[in-house]
């Protein structure tokens, strides 16, 4: 109970006057005890930006966004948000936090057959009792910003199909229109291009960037395509087998770095 | 080719076990027939009786209609009010079966419920229902309840584990609740396969709600067990056409059914 009283008092406290969004410390996670995934993580986010994680496949990239959010419970370490240790809270606590992140995922993970403005509305359920849940009694305000979102991210057309009969790339718009429905103070993006064709990449990682900047939040965007990290990230972090091998600028990434962090160069030629 | 010197092996090798257990299940199914004496001048012999019993039936006595339409309305009443209570209360005991939302202590205890209400047939368990609360609808009204459970509540958990999990997921990562999880990434996967069995299972109801009341738990089977009894195989056929068409209404407004939700 003192941490969800914590949570409500500190909520007042404006992000952009706390110092810091986010800060992982020695964050650790294993699915088979003794193989460890995550070998002891810091991240510290200090600036409202676009940081892009790189990686190869199975490094623990996805594991680390999904602690975050504690869609994955973490087996050691700190994640401090909004001055609360997520690593620690549970029940209501852990449902009012997560409704300040909001999350884009690789396949989208739309509700399939409700329709794409109900998809963008969902972003407010955690917002909502239960009862009004149930009753599908989404504010007005709440039902015109979602219009507004999805006119943003040019689907105003489309917010009554359903959302198993969008394409790819519309699919993922909607994703993040449902993200940022949910008015987040961090935005967590696991491999939100990695479905996509190269265009509709470049498309959809401006968006994400445009709303990282228009509402002065950080994104975190997990990635494996290099160039288009550099290219939008203003932090990269690289990681390898568990850690954390790089973290600075766009610029510092070189040909020894990338070597180090997939192994191998064969395919660098 | 020439350098390869070496037999690879057939990557559909003869299965020996599927063989060995086929022909062990068509002998016992010879043997099961020779057990029973069934043999084919047993079956034409059958076969006379029911000439005689077809005969007997036409043409179909609808004098007595209103013992049959009595009979009838209790049948369907039985039909509505059990299928909308075992429905009901199938939603949440599927849910509470799911293997991939609840614990494993409690799926696993709500599937031996729901498999003890699905162990006897519904004849069975409406003898039961007799015998504790008494003759009349009460006792077809609890049997059909057991017996939806038994169905439905089973093919909702298993058409709850088979969603993807992924849309649960995203909802979760909301912050949403648990109940708003299930209303708003849990149901809409299932919503249209649910009216798809609760469809089925009120024409299993009705049907069923016909049968039991030939054991005294009301409806119109009480009054076709009669018939048979007084050998009135008119008024017998008059019932049976009757329960047809009853059925034949039901698979046309479950269409409309149907079409209206999915």
């Amino acid at each position: 109970m003192s941490k969800t009283k914590s949570y409500i008092d500190l909520k007042e406290v404006p992000m952009s006057k706390t110092k810091s969004y986010l800060e992982i410390k020695n964050l650790k996670k294993w699915y088979v005890p003794g193989d460890l995934i995550l070998k002891g993580i810091n991240i510290s986010i200090t600036k409202p930006e676009v940081i892009a994680i790189i990686g190869p496949s199975g490094t623990g990239k996805s594991t680390l966004l999904r602690c975050i959010n504690r869609l994955v419970d973490p087996n050691g370490g700190e994640i401090i948000f909004k001055d609360l240790d997520l690593c620690q809270i549970k029940g209501s606590t852990l449902r009012k936090v997560r409704r300040h992140m909001g999350m884009v995922f690789q396949e989208y993970n739309l509700v399939e057959r409700l329709s794409v403005i109900e998809n963008v509305l969902t972003g407010r359920l955690g917002y909502m009792t239960s009862w009004q849940a149930f009753r599908k009694k989404f504010s007005q305000k709440d039902i015109n910003t979602a219009y507004e979102l999805l006119k943003t991210v040019g689907l105003s057309d489309h917010a009554k199909k359903r959302a198993d009969s969008l394409s790819g790339g519309q699919r993922q718009r909607v994703g993040i229109a449902r993200a940022v429905m949910q008015n987040p103070d961090i935005l967590l993006a696991d491999e939100p291009t990695s479905s996509l064709d190269p265009k509709t990449a470049v498309e959809i990682m401006e968006l994400i960037t445009d709303f990282s900047k228009k509402n002065n939040i950080p994104a975190i965007v997990n990635m494996h395509d290099v160039k288009l990290a550099q290219r939008f990230a203003t932090r990269i972090i690289g990681m390898s087998e568990g850690y954390v091998v790089y973290d600075g600028e766009p610029s510092g990434i070189t040909d020894t770095l990338l070597k180090e962090i997939y192994g191998g160069e064969e395919w660098m030629e | 080719m020439d350098g390869i010197k070496n037999n690879y092996p057939n990557p559909f090798p003869t299965n020996w076990k599927l063989i060995g257990l086929t022909v062990l299940f068509v002998l016992y199914v010879i043997y099961s027939v020779e057990a029973m004496g069934l043999s084919w001048p047993r079956f034409i012999q059958g076969l006379s009786h029911a000439g005689d019993l077809l005969a007997r039936m036409v043409p179909p006595n609808f004098t007595r209609w209103a013992l049959l339409l009595e009979g009838l309305i209790e049948s369907i009443e039985i039909a509505v009010i059990s299928s909308s209570i075992g429905i009901f209360l199938s939603l949440f005991i599927g849910l509470l079966a799911a293997r991939n939302f609840m614990p494993l202590w409690v799926s696993s205890s709500v599937r031996v419920f729901i498999a003890l209400c699905r162990s006897f047939h519904p004849v069975i368990i409406a003898i039961l229902f007799v015998k504790s609360v008494g003759f009349g609808p009460l006792a077809g009204i609890l049997t059909l309840i057991t017996a939806s459970i038994g169905f439905i509540a089973k093919l909702f958990a298993e058409a709850i584990e088979e969603i993807s999990l992924k849309q649960v997921e995203a909802i979760r990562a909301t912050g949403a609740s648990f109940s708003s999880i299930i209303l708003f990434s849990v149901l809409p996967q299932v919503f249209s396969r649910f009216i798809g069995f609760a469809t089925y299972q009120f024409d299993s109801n009705l049907r069923n709600s016909t049968m039991i009341g030939i054991v005294g738990a009301g409806g119109l089977g009480g009054t076709l067990f009669s018939a048979f009894q007084r050998f009135d195989y008119d008024f017998v056929a008059a019932i049976l056409i009757t329960t047809i068409f009853v059925i034949l209404v039901w698979e046309f407004i479950s269409i409309l059914v149907r079409r209206i939700f999915i």
